[in-house]
């Protein structure tokens, strides 16, 4: 019989740290407009995401019969229908779809784009820091709403296009980001070490450079997404982005615009659903800053 | 100072290059061309057509054509409106959307300073709350939904103003106040932030000390400081101004250059989305040149050299 080796497991809870992240995440509990922030938006993303396949409408059946009918719970027009008799509350929700997955695909690209460039440049330095950060300052000044609505007008409105060209227009101020990190990265001990003990560039910023400027990023990544959605809703809103017969909030609100005289309807709610998704991206974004940057408390 | 303004101003000569350049080879690479529509015209009719146009040059050869005619302010006949070049087309919306944003963005900077200031020296208090949350509002919701709103509260069921048009003030009431909405909340932010960071400094308590009035305090001493911040963010508020235009403009059938944009947009109308985007880009450095100026004036720990 031998005998047990004593379980050290056991006493670890009981000296448990306090990583930045706890930290960070006990401060945003305590925010209350962003943990209700959090909330709301899973609700509207899980009702944009189950509600199309649960609701008894499909988003392009047309309904001869209730064209522009108001809310009425009996027929199943929560939200009425729009001027061509389709279900409003299931466009809405489909529209969610598109608009949410707009924000977080473009707000990938831009994330990707945006971390590389701002992370070798500030890691490398330089002739090379210097020409990259140059080009970043020249394209700051270029009106890119423009460009987009240059490229799905030249290319056509594929959705997927407009996914890349947004995500494309905003990596810039993530780039300065991360690059301000990674400057001050540059000199701290364990980066001179890895350096020292022979660590390629790629795996230096892969492992040690970008992990740490992750913070700074979130709370950037939270307002992107917002801003994302807001180009997208403005470009589809002058008939220039998501074509039919899908549909997106800027959509949406701008066919509700054109018949609110007589439909109010229409315009209220694909409105409420975009403004209030605004809102906790914008309460979320700035209760993490509250709690993940230091400097700002 | 003045050869540091002719430095800077040389130096936005490769963005406004850069400009070009992308409108120019974006547009060329495009599949589709403005001259198949539904209707087909003959083969050499399209064949003098392209000849007109000189679509039938070397693309660099067409760059440098291009380039040297924007130089001289002609951005080359619309594609659309047969009887008019881009340039009138441009003139022609210009001083309608100067109006507008003009006015939208002189009303944003002094409510928002206003507001920012009163939230700043409400700290914590219900008058700094309301604004807070009114600002967040302004922020988050759109200006295209906001202008459908106000014209069917004010247009619509009051009945107090007019829904669209441009002929007079009452006009201009709605679609200034959609425009500045935004930036009322932005620079009420920023100000406020800025004022509560200042109101800290000791140059401050020495004011307060040396008996000043508090409203000498705040306007005199407090504010210029304050500024900075707000007077960095003008240039980007200009450009945004300019982007919602295009939509306020489109909402209520306003006679200016982002309806003609949206319009040749929809048209494939070349030269025309063209010489907006370039005009528009021109417009954008060149204020963000004198924001960088002014700037100087106003924080002393800038130097020029």
């Amino acid at each position: 019989m031998s005998i047990a080796a004593p379980d050290f497991r056991a006493l670890e809870p009981s000296i448990k740290g306090r990583s930045l992240w706890s930290d960070a995440w006990r401060r945003l509990r305590q925010n209350l407009a962003a943990t209700t922030s959090l909330v709301v938006l899973a609700l509207i993303a899980l009702a944009c995401i189950v509600g199309p396949w649960l609701l008894p409408h499909p988003f392009d059946e047309v309904y001869w019969d209730a064209i522009s009918a108001p809310p009425d719970f009996a027929n199943g027009f929560y939200f009425g229908t729009d001027e061509n008799g389709r279900d409003l509350l299931v466009r809405t929700l489909h529209g969610g779809r598109v608009s949410l997955s707009v924000g977080l695909v473009a707000t990938l690209v831009s994330l990707v784009i945006g971390v590389l460039w701002g992370a070798v440049a500030g890691f490398v330095g330089g002739r090379v820091d210097a020409v990259m950060m140059r080009f970043v300052d020249i394209l700051y000044a270029l009106p890119f709403v423009f460009f987009v609505i240059l490229l799905t007008v030249m290319f056509g409105r594929n959705i997927l296009l407009i996914y890349v060209a947004i995500g494309a227009i905003s990596w810039l101020d993530m780039a300065r980001i991360v690059r301000g990190q990674a400057i001050g990265l540059r000199r701290k001990e364990f980066v001179v070490a890895a350096t020292a003990s022979g660590v390629s560039t790629f795996d230096i910023v892969r492992r040690h450079i970008l992990p740490n400027t992750l913070g700074p990023v979130i709370v950037y990544v939270t307002l992107t997404v917002p801003s994302v959605i807001l180009t997208e809703s403005f470009i589809s809103f002058l008939g220039l982005g998501v074509q039919e017969p899908s549909t997106s909030w800027g959509v949406l609100i701008s066919e509700g615009a054109q018949v609110m005289e007589t439909a109010w309807w229409a315009l209220v709610f694909p409105g409420a659903f975009l403004a209030v998704t605004l809102f906790c991206f914008n309460f979320i974004g700035d209760g993490l800053r509250d709690a993940l940057d230091p400097r700002d408390r | 100072m003045l050869s540091y303004a002719i430095r800077r101003l040389f130096g936005t000569l490769p963005t406004l290059l850069l400009i070009v350049a992308i409108a120019f080879f974006m547009m060329r690479l495009a599949p589709g061309g403005p001259f198949d529509k539904e209707r087909r015209v003959s083969v050499a009719v399209e064949q003098n057509l392209i000849k007109a146009y000189r679509l039938d040059e070397s693309l660099p050869m067409q760059f440098v054509r291009y380039l040297g005619n924007v130089l001289q302010g002609d951005f080359g006949p619309s594609f659309q409106y047969k009887d008019f070049s881009v340039t009138e087309l441009i003139w022609s919306g210009f001083p309608v959307s100067l109006a507008l944003g003009g006015a939208a963005i002189l009303i944003a900077t002094v409510l928002g300073l206003l507001l920012g200031a009163l939230a700043a020296l409400r700290q914590n208090g219900p008058v700094d709350y309301a604004v807070m949350a009114t600002a967040m509002t302004g922020i988050a919701i759109p200006n295209f939904v906001v202008a459908p709103v106000l014209t069917l509260f004010f247009g619509l069921m009051l009945g107090w103003l007019p829904v669209g048009g441009w002929s007079g003030i009452d006009n201009a009431i709605l679609p200034v106040t959609a425009l500045c909405l935004p930036q009322v909340a932005v620079i009420a932010r920023l100000t406020r932030g800025s004022m509560i960071e200042v109101l800290r400094g000791n140059y401050i308590r020495t004011a307060r000390a040396k008996g000043l009035p508090e409203r000498l305090v705040v306007a005199r001493h407090a504010m210029r400081a304050a500024l900075v911040p707000v007077v960095s963010y003008l240039g980007p508020a200009v450009a945004a101004i300019i982007t919602g235009s295009i939509v306020i403009e489109q909402i209520f059938g306003i006679p200016g250059i982002g309806r003609y944009f949206v319009q040749g947009a929809l048209n494939r109308d070349y030269t025309l989305v063209m010489g907006v985007t370039i005009f528009y880009g021109a417009l954008i450095i060149l204020f963000n040149l004198a924001v960088d100026l002014i700037y100087g004036l106003l924080d002393p720990k800038v130097r020029y050299d």
